[in-house]
């Protein structure tokens, strides 16, 4: 089965595979957890609100969102983000948005709303007194939420956080639609050129599989430590 | 700087003669649904089985139903959709790859697709089967046993009917992903919804309105399967048995 199999065109690629491809993809998954970690937990508290103003509109952008396949989302922003960013800085016509940049701000939106749905339940996973409590201090809202329920959500919700990352890790591959040289594009790329799809998709595969399953244990343990604490 | 709308474009005929670019559409939606609908046939028989053979005294069952579980959920669906189109014809012996090869064109992409969702899923949903059964409280298999019932009588008659309707609000969450994740299978070149608003983008230059329109069907599709799944629920309640809110899981 394996007679064939062509590991040294592995080997030449690496390089190419880990500095180029790995380094996109890690830094548009930090990224985008970072965005979509605050701008998912600022939702999260717009849904919570009892404003209409605040919960309704950001009820809908949660939904919306989790309704539309990610790819659909990939080339909404991919189209809009040029459109919008000419439309704020009053450009004549729509502005040049790089790739990473699209990339970044599409998964950062898309992603918040998956954060947002987990900060809500752990904004709810802590008890009502403590927020009485902090307004029995004199806290404002800001201070309640900021030193008191959020650290406490925080922490409830920390393995589940981490999970999404890792989901997210696994979605930036789709960026592949739009021909980027993430990890699995740098792997196509090579793919293609030297006609040694089994290698590389398989090499692909098992490196996305031994970081995934390293983070997910990682996360498992973590669970643990943090079941113990409470 | 201004975009030039045009609604009326969705009554333009078609560049390849089948008809106006909302049947265009239309037609999407019919694979988006063929494709999910099967694979998620396939999802719910082999995550059914995977989940419950985690959750049985046997300790080889359990782990190879960890490994079953670990495999199709750390890979990206990608990647997977790849490894079914292009890497396993080339694996399988060569009369059975050269016939995948040489299937007609909407076949071709259409049968890799539903296998790799169809597993995909299975992983996802045998998880919410291992989690659902385990909710239940320890006496309810020991009750079984006491009873007299064999280990596949307890699950069929006690543990699994109770697992189920606990977990059919997240089994309803799954079944819309799949639809959603179905659009992934425009990467081997399946001319599903989110492919056809992408061709029609291309051929038109209208891009929001070609967007916009799967947008809105994917919502409405969304809409439905809640209802639809709604009335399930109902009807399969029991009275007394409150089916609890799991906890958050993170996914897509």
């Amino acid at each position: 089965m394996f007679s064939g199999f062509d590991f040294d065109v592995i080997e030449r690629s690496l390089p190419y595979l880990f500095k180029e491809g790995m380094t996109f993809t890690l830094t548009l998954t930090a990224m985008a957890m970072t965005g979509g970690i605050v701008f998912g937990t600022l939702l999260a508290m717009m849904r919570l609100s009892s404003y209409r103003i605040l919960n309704v509109p950001a009820a809908t952008y949660v939904n919306l969102m989790r309704s539309v396949p990610l790819v659909l989302v990939i080339f909404w922003f991919y189209f809009l983000v040029p459109w919008m960013g000419g439309w704020i800085i009053g450009a004549n016509q729509p502005i040049q948005v790089g790739a990473f940049w699209s990339s970044v701000i599409t998964f950062t939106l898309f992603e918040a709303a998956y954060y947002a749905e987990i900060m809500r339940a752990g904004i709810q996973s802590v008890a009502r007194g403590q927020v009485w409590a902090g307004n029995a201090l004199g806290l404002n809202y800001w201070q309640t939420m900021g030193t008191i329920v959020l650290p406490q959500a925080f922490r409830n919700m920390l393995p589940v956080l981490l999970t999404q990352t890792i989901i997210l890790f696994q979605d930036t591959s789709l960026v592949y639609v739009l021909s980027i040289t993430d990890f699995l594009g740098a792997a196509a790329k090579i793919a293609q050129r030297d006609g040694r799809l089994i290698e590389m998709y398989l090499f692909a595969a098992v490196v996305y599989f031994v970081i995934s399953y390293a983070l997910s244990h990682l996360v498992k343990r973590l669970q643990e430590r943090i079941a113990i604490i409470r | 700087m201004k975009y030039n709308w045009n609604w009326g474009i969705f009554w333009q005929p078609a560049p390849d003669g089948t008809g106006v670019y909302f049947w265009w559409l239309i037609s999407g939606l019919g694979w988006t649904l063929a494709t999910a609908l099967l694979a998620w046939a396939i999802a719910l028989a082999c995550g059914s089985i995977v989940g419950t053979l985690r959750t049985t005294p046997v300790a080889w069952a359990v782990r190879l139903g960890n490994a079953y579980v670990e495999f199709f959920r750390n890979i990206p669906l990608l990647v997977q959709m790849f490894l079914w189109y292009f890497v396993l014809p080339e694996l399988l012996p060569k009369a059975l790859g050269d016939w995948m090869k040489q299937m007609v064109p909407p076949w071709a992409s259409f049968w890799p697709a539903v296998l790799c969702l169809g597993f995909y899923t299975s992983a996802r949903v045998a998880e919410q089967v291992r989690a659902g059964i385990q909710s239940l409280p320890r006496g309810q298999g020991m009750a079984g046993t006491a009873l007299g019932l064999k280990l596949h009588q307890t699950y069929r008659y006690v543990l699994l009917p109770q697992a189920f309707r606990i977990i059919l609000p997240p089994l309803t969450s799954e079944f819309m992903n799949i639809i959603k994740t179905s659009a992934v299978a425009l990467t081997i070149g399946l001319v599903e919804l989110t492919a056809r608003a992408r061709s029609m983008q291309e051929f038109t230059f209208q891009v929001f309105e070609a967007f916009t329109a799967a947008t809105i069907i994917y919502i409405l599709v969304t809409l439905v399967v809640v209802v639809g799944m709604r009335y399930v629920e109902k009807r399969v309640a029991v009275p007394g048995l409150i089916s609890a809110g799991g906890a958050p899981m993170a996914g897509h």
